[in-house]
């Protein structure tokens, strides 16, 4: 009887141990789980590229992000630019990493592992950073979006001027609108997406007599109440929508339900509708990581910032063919991009 | 404000309300069946992450929204089997397994979504049913009775549940095992299944709480719930153990975000208070628990495991 309350308690251990194994097995990529991740995809292109890569040497790269890496959005957009670099990359991701705790462990544990550059792929990450980069000063350290390197000589920031393309998105916007009521759904007021959002907003109001609603919810990651935000903005008759941070899929949803145009920011969002998605913001971070690498091959390890935006390529508005614009949007929007890197047009950043 | 006292924009949020409260009503009223038999499953939100992955994958491969709503709640049960086995077979402390089954569920349908689906993609998405009079009815008709299929369950439960819990046979033993499992068992109730049932209806039910999200969404991607779970738990105290207490509970959630959503559109909360005015629910519920602490009794036997010996 003792025998069997003990093996029971052996069982139930053993049970503890496979549930816990099996939920940190979502959250961690690595080049060598084969599959259909991200990760495996980046060798692929690693080995297609003989020839042709310029790096030398294959270099290790660890990407440590809040959201999914397949998310639309933020993180995709990093893991995207890591693919189209120009050199053989062996890649590790974490993903998923919503606790900032969990991020350091992954961050640290990464540095531990000799990895050459590990990116901290969140604003929120800054904090641990400064206690952990100062630790490895081998290895380079890449973090944004933040245009402030915290003055450690192995960290490199990257931030994008998301405002240049919300601006141009709010002058397509603007020409799209009939009723002149434009909805904007964003997470918390802060980073990249604040300056989307604002930069829309001085897009849209330059460009016509229209009026923006802009709603943020709080979180980052409530698909379901970003969804009633874009609910509520129909109420108040707005026909055209656009938001930032990895959860707008759930307004992007509510968008295609009622058949109203969605401009996307960070990663192309066409594939969530191929007819309603107008144009979205995309983020080149590729543009500076190659830039942060030479300079790491030449033996800077970091002490720069660097900013993605529309004169340097790393931010690019991509149209959606299958949405038929007003005629002079197209050309509107052309005059804007032109505008904004000639220095005549201010976006309000 | 005054736009938000217009009839259309008063119909809107209360519709959006009732939306956001769905989820909340269906994990919380299965919850309260577990708690009332002295099981707390602190893994529902874990339970209706999964759910909700396979509910929005069975859709996205066979465009059966009925189907993907009864693969939500075989998840569910297949989850109480498991939750059972840990917490009335072992006798583990509920907490800690409700902890570590909200973990598995958040993990493994994170992992499941890469290798199964990748990127987020539309999948159909419930439909909003009109019930034929009810909402002809002025005002009140849009409001209350143009909401989807899972909606009108998930309130028509709060009766069925009501009455099977304080009317039905196995509803007393649910409560008995709850409040004194020793003497239930000397009166030749058996303990361990009563406590399985009330598992295997509450996690169920959080099955269906996980497929009525995504597939009011018609997309998935991780971490979907976002917390929701755990919010439907704390209803249950806030509700007092008691189907219609929940009710109001999750109204009074889904009813004041609408709100806030609202006037946030419309531009009644400055944008500088956004991000407090996101709390405001949250906020409404403890100060409620707060209120209502002490003069609610939970089951006696709440998060004890029983055994004869």
């Amino acid at each position: 009887m003792k025998l069997t309350r003990h093996l029971l308690r052996l069982l139930a251990l053993l049970f503890s141990f496979a549930l816990i194994a099996a939920a940190c097995g979502g959250s961690d990529d690595s080049s060598d789980s084969g599959g259909d991740d991200s990760s495996s995809d980046s060798d692929a292109d690693s080995d297609d590229s003989d020839g042709e890569s310029s790096g030398g040497d294959t270099i290790s790269i660890a990407i440590v992000a809040p959201s999914a890496s397949d998310d639309l959005a933020f993180t995709q957009s990093m893991i995207d630019a890591i693919e189209a670099l120009d050199r053989d990359v062996d890649l590790q991701i974490t993903d998923g990493t919503f606790v900032v705790d969990d991020a350091a462990a992954a961050i640290r544990g990464y540095a531990v592992d000799g990895v050459d550059v590990v990116i901290a792929h969140g604003t929120q990450f800054g904090g641990s950073l400064a206690e952990i980069a100062p630790e490895f000063p081998e290895v380079t350290f890449i973090w944004g979006t933040s245009s402030d390197t915290q003055g450690l000589d192995n960290v490199f920031a990257y931030f994008p001027a998301a405002d240049e393309g919300g601006y141009v998105n709010g002058v397509l916007a603007a020409a799209v609108t009939e009723t002149g009521n434009i909805g904007v759904i964003g997470p918390v007021e802060a980073g990249d997406a604040v300056a989307y959002i604002n930069g829309f907003e001085k897009g849209a109001t330059d460009s016509g007599d229209v009026s923006v609603a802009i709603t943020y919810t709080g979180s980052f990651s409530d698909v379901a109440l970003m969804a009633e935000a874009a609910q509520a903005h129909l109420s108040n008759d707005v026909d055209v929508l656009t938001g930032s941070s990895q959860a707008v899929v759930g307004a992007v949803g509510v968008a295609s339900e009622n058949d109203i145009p969605w401009f996307g920011t960070q990663a192309n969002q066409t594939s969530l509708d191929e007819n309603l998605v107008v144009a979205s913001q995309v983020y080149h971070w590729e543009v500076v990581l190659e830039e942060m690498l030479a300079l790491r091959d030449a033996g800077t390890l970091g002490g720069e910032a660097f900013e993605v935006n529309l004169e340097n390529g790393g931010l690019e508005i991509e149209f959606n063919d299958n949405f038929e614009l007003p005629d002079g949007a197209r050309e509107a929007a052309d005059a804007a991009i032109e505008g904004i890197i000639d220095g005549s047009i201010d976006t309000g950043a | 404000m005054s736009d938000f006292f217009t009839m259309s924009i008063l119909v809107a949020t209360v519709a959006s309300g009732i939306r956001l409260a769905t989820p909340y009503l269906l994990a919380g009223l299965g919850e309260t069946v577990g708690q009332k038999s002295g099981v707390l499953n602190l893994g529902v939100d874990g339970v209706m992450q999964l759910s909700a992955f396979f509910a929005y994958w069975t859709v996205l491969e066979t465009d059966n929204l009925f189907l993907g709503s009864i693969v939500g709640v075989v998840v569910g049960i297949v989850m109480g089997v498991v939750y059972a086995v840990v917490t009335v077979v072992f006798q583990a402390q509920q907490g800690i397994s409700g902890i570590g089954i909200f973990l598995f569920g958040l993990g493994f349908s994170d992992l499941m979504f890469r290798r199964q689906v990748g990127t987020p993609r539309p999948a159909n998405q419930l439909p909003e049913l009109p019930i034929p009079i009810l909402s002809d009815i002025p005002v009140v008709g849009e409001a209350l009775f143009e909401h989807s299929a899972l909606t009108y369950l998930a309130f028509a439960m709060v009766p069925l549940l009501a009455f099977m819990l304080r009317s039905t046979t196995f509803g007393m033993n649910i409560r008995a095992v709850g409040e004194n499992p020793q003497a239930a068992d000397s009166l030749g109730v058996s303990v361990a299944w009563t406590r399985t049932f009330a598992i295997l209806i509450g996690n169920a039910m959080a099955g269906l709480a996980g497929a009525a999200l995504v597939l009011e969404l018609g997309i998935f991607q991780p971490n979907l719930t976002a917390g929701l779970g755990f919010i439907a738990v704390a209803l249950v105290y806030f509700g007092a153990w008691r189907p219609a207490g929940v009710m109001s509970g999750a109204l009074l959630y889904g009813l004041v975000a609408a709100v806030v959503l609202q006037w946030k559109a419309q531009g009644i909360i400055p944008r500088g208070a956004s991000d407090i005015a996101a709390m405001a629910p949250a906020v409404l519920t403890i100060l409620a628990l707060v209120i209502l602490a002490g003069r609610v009794q939970a089951p006696s036997a709440l998060t004890r495991p029983f055994s004869r010996h």
